[in-house]
């Protein structure tokens, strides 16, 4: 095991940049989760730790040593793929023995670390079946099994549920969550999807457009994000934000679209009628008689919890309610935010602005 | 929303039991027998009726202007006392054989060079092509003189360069011929081989060679254990369309040698072909081009192994 070290790490294809100085430190045995949006260039970092992408500029480190120029296969990685990709003329035994068998381990060495594998993820019935006659899931335990035999210093995961049902993908992150607390090998992770990253994640790096957006554990990008971007990125449904600017003399407060009054905790020193952004996650409005009035636009009702899509200030927001209310479409509803749970962010350059 | 209820006048209507022409009418496979009927004509007309027509024709003394009686194994049993036939069939195991391996190893060796990231890719993928689209009489030509015994540019070289004090005699000499007549051969048969085991080669996913990268595989090894066994089907299907035209070839050989020197490249198409057409032996022609038939149903019997589809090509069912 290892730890993974990324200093001001740059990547260029042609005259296009496309990660602009990435620096990321990843602890020993920790597992770590870049998120972002397609395109935000978490993959690129993660294949160029891997050694399949050169590294135009900066530097990563696994343990002591700089890989920057080292081959891939002298790194001590294993890398398990979005689409498995599993050599499908081999059986699932050869799969995972391939590596050991490339390196000329003996035999008994191979069999036993594959039957050893095999045992970890439940594939000792599937050992001599081929990549064809396996499931979804199956083969995604095929290809962390060949990750696994190998031993490696570090876990590389690329989007590797995103060709899972929806069930599955909720399988199967336990399943890897409780593999990387067993084995405890220092997992670098890469999905888009926040869920996956909050769930699985020691720590959560955000991505977007090349640049780190945020690194922190999942609860705090959730409590405390950084920017707008982090901030509408995780959680689910999404963070509302509503325009207007800040009052700050007498008691705080905001002045959202169209003159509408939204409570505030404590406004930012020297803020005075400075133009903001309000975000509210739709988890902690609540309805009281003090809120502000919305009109309801939809209603959707998944069993735990309940959707309303409103109308606050002719801006549709979210809000999310544990409880069952009775609403139709086209009630008048007061919805109040949380004062203690708002976040403010610059209008202009999204930065956060409350403590 | 479409309504699904039964219209009360369809329903009302007085029923009839459907006879045997309706029941045609709505045959799918009745349907079928008459969509396949042009092509099923066109095969019989032009492949079953010739190909029955030359095996009948071996078991008569036809000549030309003479329709010939039947004479039973006659015309086999005097091939079988005939040396020059003997010898043609050795020449065409032999080009066939030496051929086919060559065009193998360059269009292999040609098609993974295409298919690695290069400058002018595209551009090398066409020009790859040419020997295969020039007609193979044309080329057969071109290599008729540059093989020529006092013209040759070959000759012409090696003399200027010293390195030869008078012409090869490349068509004149049992063993240059052999080595000239399959040389072109290959020159044309190599592009067929590389193009379609690139188009093989392309439809390898790249991930394959990631995760081997990762595993720790060399170049070699990756081609040892993930592109060649991944390729095997479609080498199969290749290399028996190779065989099968190489064993069949006419132009090339007519063109350049006419199955001279003494019959040294003389295949067994080239000689059924003198023998029925020039010499007018119907009758012993067509014994010629029908003992053709048994080797090739050999060649395809290998490949139809060799194109089973392999175990872990087989479906997704789980048993």
């Amino acid at each position: 095991m290892a730890s993974v070290t990324i200093r001001d790490v740059k990547k260029a294809f042609g005259s296009t940049q496309v990660i602009h100085g990435v620096t990321v430190s990843i602890d020993d045995g920790e597992f770590v989760v870049l998120v972002g949006p397609s395109g935000c260039g978490k993959s690129t970092l993660l294949r160029m730790i891997a050694g399949l992408e050169n590294i135009t500029g900066g530097e990563i480190r696994i343990g002591e040593r700089v890989v920057n120029n080292v081959p891939p296969k002298e790194r001590d990685i294993a890398m398990v793929f979005q689409n498995y990709a599993l050599y499908p003329h081999m059986t699932v035994a050869a799969n995972m023995a391939f590596s050991l068998k490339l390196r000329g381990a003996p035999k008994a060495e191979t069999d036993e670390r594959v039957n050893r594998a095999a045992d970890i993820l439940g594939l000792k019935p599937l050992l001599e079946r081929f990549p064809r006659q396996l499931s979804g899931g199956q083969r995604q335990r095929v290809a962390m099994g060949r990750a696994i035999v190998r031993d490696p210093q570090v876990f590389l995961f690329d989007e590797p549920l995103s060709n899972l049902d929806a069930k599955l993908r909720v399988a199967m992150r336990t399943e890897i969550k409780e593999l990387h607390q067993r084995l405890k090998t220092t997992t670098v992770y890469v999905t888009h999807d926040q869920i996956e990253a909050m769930t699985m994640a020691d720590k959560i790096v955000v991505m977007h457009d090349g640049i780190v957006e945020q690194i922190g554990t999942p609860l705090d990008l959730y409590d405390k994000p950084e920017n707008q971007f982090v901030a509408g990125f995780i959680g689910s449904p999404a963070m509302n934000f509503l325009k207007g600017q800040i009052k700050a003399n007498g008691s705080a407060g905001f002045t959202g679209p169209n003159g509408v009054r939204l409570p505030l905790q404590a406004a930012p020193t020297n803020s005075e009628g400075r133009p903001a952004v309000y975000g509210i996650r739709p988890e902690h409005f609540t309805i009281a008689d003090d809120g502000a009035e919305a009109e309801i636009v939809v209603v959707e009702p998944t069993g735990s919890e309940t959707q309303v899509f409103a109308k606050l200030g002719g801006e549709e927001v979210v809000a999310v309610f544990r409880e069952r209310h009775k609403f139709e479409p086209g009630d008048k509803v007061r919805l109040k935010p949380d004062p203690a749970l708002v976040h403010l962010f610059d209008e202009q350059t999204g930065k956060r602005l409350n403590a | 929303m479409a309504d699904i209820a039964l219209d009360s006048r369809a329903a009302r209507r007085p029923v009839r039991d459907a006879s045997a022409w309706d029941r045609l009418k709505v045959n799918r496979d009745w349907l079928a027998v008459w969509f396949m009927l042009p092509a099923m004509a066109f095969l019989i007309l032009f492949l079953a009726y010739p190909l029955g027509l030359g095996i009948w024709i071996s078991f008569t003394d036809a000549k030309i202007g003479r329709p010939g009686e039947y004479i039973g194994f006659e015309n086999y049993e005097w091939l079988w006392e005939d040396s020059i036939f003997w010898l043609s069939v050795f020449n065409t195991l032999l080009y066939t054989f030496v051929a086919s391996a060559i065009k193998f190893a360059v269009g292999l060796y040609l098609a993974l060079l295409l298919n690695e990231n290069m400058p002018f890719k595209a551009i090398l993928r066409a020009l790859v092509l040419i020997p295969f689209i020039v007609p193979t009489v044309l080329s057969a030509l071109a290599f008729w003189w540059i093989f020529d015994a006092q013209f040759s540019i070959i000759s012409w070289s090696l003399r200027h360069l010293d390195l030869i004090t008078e012409n090869i005699n490349f068509l004149g000499d049992v063993n240059w011929a052999r080595g000239c007549v399959i040389f072109a051969n290959i020159w044309r048969g190599v592009p067929f081989v590389a193009i379609t085991l690139l188009a093989g080669l392309q439809t390898v996913q790249p991930s394959l060679y990631e995760a081997a990268t990762i595993d720790g595989a060399t170049k070699w090894q990756m081609f040892r254990h993930i592109t060649y066994p991944l390729l095997t089907p479609i080498i199969a299907v290749v290399m028996t369309f190779s065989v099968l035209f190489t064993f069949t070839d006419f132009q090339l050989i007519w063109a350049m040698t006419r199955g001279g020197p003494v019959n040294a490249t003389h295949l067994m198409a080239t000689l059924s072909y003198q023998r029925a057409i020039i010499a007018g032996q119907l009758g012993e022609g067509a014994a010629i081009s029908s003992a053709m038939i048994p080797f090739l149903l050999a060649a395809i019997m290998v490949s139809w192994f060799g194109l089973q589809r392999r175990k872990w090509q087989h479906g997704e069912a789980n048993d």
